[in-house]
């Protein structure tokens, strides 16, 4: 049976045959990019078609439905119009921050894809620290946000920045508690090792009710993380017209847009991860004919499926509640998710030495 | 006392904010419930919602006759002026003089649809048409005469 180590295999083989090391490797990095931006602009695509569709029906409307059938071409034909638009830069700005800010904010969510599962085998870089290099990299999208807001010289760039650097500052901390849940039910911060503890059963349903606990806070967490509504305050069309991103235009804009997006995939990748199996197929306990029939159904499709679900629990978060004000965002972290996320980590620290999950 | 409140307050906050997403994962689920009018491409089949208001019109039977007496109660209404009463004296049969509409100037350009002239007419001469189609070429052609020429005031109307 086909797998995708025996692809990389043949791949380094044949290449190997032919080059020397140094060359081989950088051949491999090569194709290891170009299929990272490859997924980077499908998945821009399908999920701004996605948004668009799902926050159409939530909002009893139609949604796109001219450009392709039933406007699923809709997300291209928008592309091509960013990729010919003029990238201008405003005058008072400060060129090389401007300037550089998109592609941070690229960069960071290209770096975080490095350590994801995406099916059996399929794995970029296998690092055993990988939680904390996710969660420790993805606090590095603030940085190309308050780059955005300081040198658009604008003030609502500059309010929608700050806001998001007070946002992403204080959710990191109950994104990183809650994730440690998991972390202490496997005891490891590989997450090819989480992938496997959950081979006879996803954490979210061996965990008992810290688990549940730790997965909504890290839900939570996350959308706020990934600045999405309800707690968008950094981009605020209402208040701020587009908050920190007001002065991009074109494809800068559009990179901005992307990574965001991206980020939700990743952050939904890493939640799938944790607590329902990553590409792990949904196995229970002893029954080994049931989990032999689930094995037949392909890694990459658990993967995807898991993380498109909670892609959709995100966006019908989006378009189901109101916008949180700046205070109710910071009381709703500090005197409510911090302390249950704490309590829980104490919980979830009970329950695994004395052994009562399964 | 205080974590009592404390917990009653997160069970309260995710109640609300199930019943919320309830209610949108229905919308998503039932596209029958879709009230987008894909408006050029169902033109003859167009539904308009009941409060839709398009212009103000007034409605003649089939002899002619409406129900405007002149009263300028309308153009008093009105808050930006879109309506102009011009009034003359017909002689009735009897020889009195008697108050009644030359012509019902109306300002489709300046009318924002409020409504108020309709609640203030107290003979029910006028009433808001679901007609919507009004771009024209010139803006001269906005300004519409309400009453048809050679109409006259229903009887019994005071
Ligand atoms: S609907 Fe309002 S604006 Fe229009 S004519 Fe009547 S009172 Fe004036
Ligand atoms: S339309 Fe009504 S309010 Fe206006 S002048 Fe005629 S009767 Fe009076």
């Amino acid at each position: 049976m086909w797998s995708f180590s025996n692809i990389a295999n043949l791949v380094h083989e044949v290449l190997a045959e032919h080059f020397n090391p140094a060359i081989t490797l950088a051949i491999e990095m090569v194709i290891a990019g170009v299929s990272v931006i490859g997924l980077f602009a499908i998945l821009g695509l399908v999920l701004v078609i996605m948004e668009r569709k799902v926050s159409a029906w939530m909002q009893i409307r139609l949604g796109p439905n001219r450009v392709g059938p039933k406007g699923m071409l809709q997300s291209l034909a928008d592309t091509l119009k960013l990729i010919v638009k003029e990238g201008m830069t405003p005058n008072g700005a400060d060129k090389l921050l401007f300037n550089l800010a998109p592609f941070i904010a690229m960069i960071v969510a290209m770096l975080l894809m490095a350590p994801i599962a995406f099916a059996k085998d399929l794995q970029m870089w296998d690092l055993n620290i990988g939680i904390l290099y996710v969660s420790a990299l993805s606090s590095v999208t603030v940085i190309s946000i308050l780059m955005a807001g300081w040198s658009s010289n604008n003030k609502f760039s500059l309010l929608g920045a700050m806001r998001s650097g007070a946002q992403i500052v204080s959710y990191e901390l109950s994104a990183g508690l809650s994730a440690l849940a998991i972390v202490v039910l496997t005891g490891s911060l590989q997450i090819s090792e989480i992938i496997t503890s959950q081979a006879n059963g996803w954490w979210i349903f061996k965990g008992h009710i810290p688990a549940i606990i730790a997965f909504v806070t890290f839900i939570i967490a996350v959308t706020a993380e990934t600045n999405r509504a309800p707690f968008d305050l950094a981009e605020a069309e209402s208040e701020l017209t587009a908050g920190f991103h007001t002065e991009y235009s074109g494809m800068k804009f559009a990179l901005f847009f992307l990574a965001e997006y991206v980020n939700v995939f990743i952050m939904c990748s890493i939640a799938a991860t944790l607590f329902f199996g990553g590409w792990m197929p949904l196995h229970i306990g002893n029954w080994h004919k049931f989990n032999h029939v689930m094995d037949f159904i392909p890694s990459s499709i658990w993967f995807f499926g898991k993380t498109f679900f909670l892609i959709f629990v995100i966006m019908w978060f989006r378009w189901t509640f109101p916008r949180l004000r700046i205070d109710q965002l910071l009381d709703l972290e500090w005197k409510y998710l911090l302390p249950i996320t704490m309590f829980n980590l104490l919980l979830v620290t009970a329950v695994a030495i004395l052994g009562w999950h399964f | 006392m205080f974590i009592k409140n404390y917990i009653k307050n997160i069970f309260s906050a995710v109640k609300s904010l199930l019943v919320g997403m309830k209610r949108t994962l229905y919308y998503f689920t039932h596209h029958k419930e879709i009230i987008t009018q894909q408006y050029p491409d169902n033109r003859d089949t167009l539904i308009l919602p009941e409060r839709f208001k398009g212009e103000v019109v007034m409605p003649h039977n089939e002899n002619n006759e409406h129900r405007c007496t002149g009263c300028t109660a309308c153009e008093l209404a009105c808050p930006n002026g879109s309506i102009k009463v011009i009034t003359k004296f017909d002689i009735s049969p009897d020889g009195k003089k008697k108050k009644a509409i030359d012509k019902l100037v109306y300002h489709l350009e300046l009318c924002t649809m409020c409504n108020l002239c309709v609640e203030a007419c107290p003979s029910d001469a006028i009433k808001m048409a679901q007609t919507f189609e009004h771009s024209v070429y010139d803006r001269n052609q906005l300004t519409k005469t309400l009453n048809n020429p050679g109409s006259k005031i229903m009887d019994g109307v005071e």
